[in-house]
């Protein structure tokens, strides 16, 4: 029951340069997609905007549409105390494990702080955290 | 294999040498008695037509330049009054005064004559649908292509160029076999077609492209193969010439020139001195028996290098190797030679690359820096910025060894680079000398 567990990440290429993130933005607004975590990563001239939304068929669709280049990507939810060490116990989980963590981005929820996880091995990352007492989302518990 | 003309097509080589000394010497002495502009440049050069002795005499006479054309504009080098000319064409004038060419009927009848005999080479005949998708107009691509394709017999679907979507249903519906526009419109209508949900290969009954106007690659030629299953022959000409005048055969090794028609050289573009066979230069172009508007050895300014080996498809003309790019697109980056052909040839081999680019240049300080665009293909995408450095990397890497010199590298969005429905403009040179 691993695959519940695998969340649906859109991954945006785009160039970096004034109005991208407003563009991107608009378009999501526009078709009422309801953003719950993100991040950007950049080199020089171009970007990558990652997004867990809530419908994301709609937000690749509407952005194809506009000419953006858009893939979805497996990633991972894992909740994490919002308290000093709660970073740590994750990623010593992964660590311990030999699962290397490609990038990662956070956010503090109501009841939790989330982690999501890009990981070379999303399987195993899953069981590891399970048999460790660790917590992970699933796409509906998002929000 | 099929011929227009085999007895002009497979005619011994001393035998068509012998055409074509004739035929120059009738041309020489013609202009030196006409083309008032043509007896000055040859007494400046101290020749005289009895001085044409043999044909590789052909060296000794003068050369013509585009410049001649614009500065004679508009049909001061006419050699044809104008009640005997039938057609204008007139060439955009992007560098300077547009150039006007004037056709006889005679002319007319030859250009078509020697596209009949290429689409005949690359397997196209009676039958065959051709959509001619250059333009039509002031431009020689479509109405040239027409009337060729109209000699052999084909059925010719004059769509022109333009109004993608409209274009990929005729072809469809009334089922073209073949079709001649620029490369870079052929990739368009390719990209269009996948947007529309129609598979060139699958849904169309198109199995061959005659392509040309601008420099393309084999590369280029292998991608149309595989993403639309058409077979693209090269074709070659320019307005002062007539137009699109000469093309592959079935072999696709390189453009055969009709020898009774012109004659090619290659020569070194900084001396003007005739380069031995097989060495790569510029092309110069004398058309035999032109008669509104004769060439004798024109400098066209593309570069390429003529074919020593017969051809296996057993026409015996001389052939030249695809043009590798222009003498003055050349760009000279902090001292070194650079063509964009060069960059293309090289970044069509980065499979992660559309193919798509675009070339600026810029002074900083005193130093030149040269910027190239390129554009992702969507399959090479990554989520991973790390991926995605490599490949600009790769870019870099690939560039510098064509090149010699280090250039900066742009990853660009799929899809996000200007597409070109004409002659593909992709240098922009913002230095000021």
């Amino acid at each position: 029951m691993q695959g519940e567990y695998i969340i649906n990440q859109i991954s945006i290429f785009s160039e970096n340069k004034p109005g991208r993130l407003a563009a991107i933005a608009e378009a999501l607004e526009k078709s009422h997609v309801n953003i719950y975590a993100f991040s950007i990563a950049e080199a020089n001239s171009f970007g990558v905007v990652r997004a867990l939304v809530d419908k994301p068929d709609d937000a690749r669709s509407v952005l194809e549409k506009l000419g953006f280049a858009v893939q979805f990507t497996d990633v991972i939810a894992v909740r994490m105390k919002d308290q000093p060490g709660g970073l740590h116990e994750v990623a010593q989980i992964l660590g311990d494990a030999g699962i290397n963590i490609e990038y990662a981005y956070a956010y503090s929820g109501k009841e939790a702080a989330v982690l999501i996880l890009r990981v070379s091995q999303a399987g195993e990352a899953i069981s590891k955290i399970q048999a460790a007492g660790g917590s992970l989302l699933r796409e509906s518990d998002l929000g | 294999m099929h011929f227009w003309d085999p007895r002009i097509e497979e005619m011994p080589v001393a035998e068509l040498e012998k055409v074509q000394y004739r035929l120059l010497k009738t041309l020489v002495y013609r202009m030196y008695s006409f083309s008032d502009f043509y007896h000055a440049r040859m007494k400046e050069a101290k020749v005289h037509p009895d001085d044409i002795k043999k044909l590789a005499d052909i060296r000794l006479l003068p050369f013509m330049y585009k410049s001649d054309l614009r500065d004679n504009y508009p049909d001061k080098l006419f050699c044809a009054p104008q009640n005997e000319l039938v057609r204008y064409h007139v060439s955009s004038g992007t560098t300077g005064k547009p150039t006007v060419v004037g056709y006889t009927r005679k002319d007319l009848d030859l250009w078509t004559t020697s596209l009949a005999r290429g689409l005949t080479s690359c397997g196209i005949g009676k039958g065959d649908v051709i959509q001619v998708s250059y333009g039509y107009g002031l431009f020689t691509g479509g109405l040239g292509l027409h009337y060729g394709a109209e000699r052999i017999g084909a059925t010719v679907l004059p769509t022109s160029v333009g109004n993608t979507e409209r274009q990929i249903e005729l072809m469809q519906d009334l089922k073209a076999t073949a079709i001649t526009c620029t490369p870079s419109y052929l990739i368009h209508i390719g990209e269009a077609a996948d947007r529309m949900g129609v598979s060139i290969q699958k849904d169309t009954q198109l199995r061959s492209a005659i392509i040309g106007a601008e420099p393309w690659s084999e590369t280029m030629r292998t991608r149309i193969y595989e993403t639309m299953g058409v077979r693209a022959y090269d074709i070659y000409g320019t307005s002062e010439i007539s137009g699109p005048m000469f093309s592959e055969c079935s072999e696709q090794k390189g453009i055969h020139i009709w020898g009774d028609i012109a004659i090619p050289e290659i020569i070194d573009p900084e001396t003007g001195e005739p380069l031995p066979p097989g060495e790569h230069g510029e092309l110069v172009m004398t058309v035999l028996q032109k008669e509104a508007l004769p060439m004798i050895r024109y400098r066209i300014g593309d570069l390429t290098q003529i074919l020593d080996e017969p051809c296996p498809c057993g026409r015996t003309h001389p052939r030249i190797q695809r043009i590798s790019g222009r003498v003055d697109d050349m760009l000279i980056i902090r001292g070194i030679n650079v063509f964009p052909s060069a960059v293309e040839h090289a970044i069509l081999k980065i499979p992660e690359l559309s193919g798509h680019f675009m070339i600026e240049v810029d002074r900083k300080g005193s130093l030149d820096d040269m910027l190239v665009r390129v554009e992702m293909a969507p399959e090479a995408l990554s989520d991973k910025i790390n991926d995605l450095i490599n490949i600009k990397r790769k870019v870099e890497h690939t560039l510098k060894n064509a090149l010699n010199v280090a250039v900066q590298v742009d990853l660009s969005e799929p899809g996000s680079l200007p597409r070109f429905e004409g002659k593909a403009k992709r240098v922009i040179d913002r230095r000021v000398f």
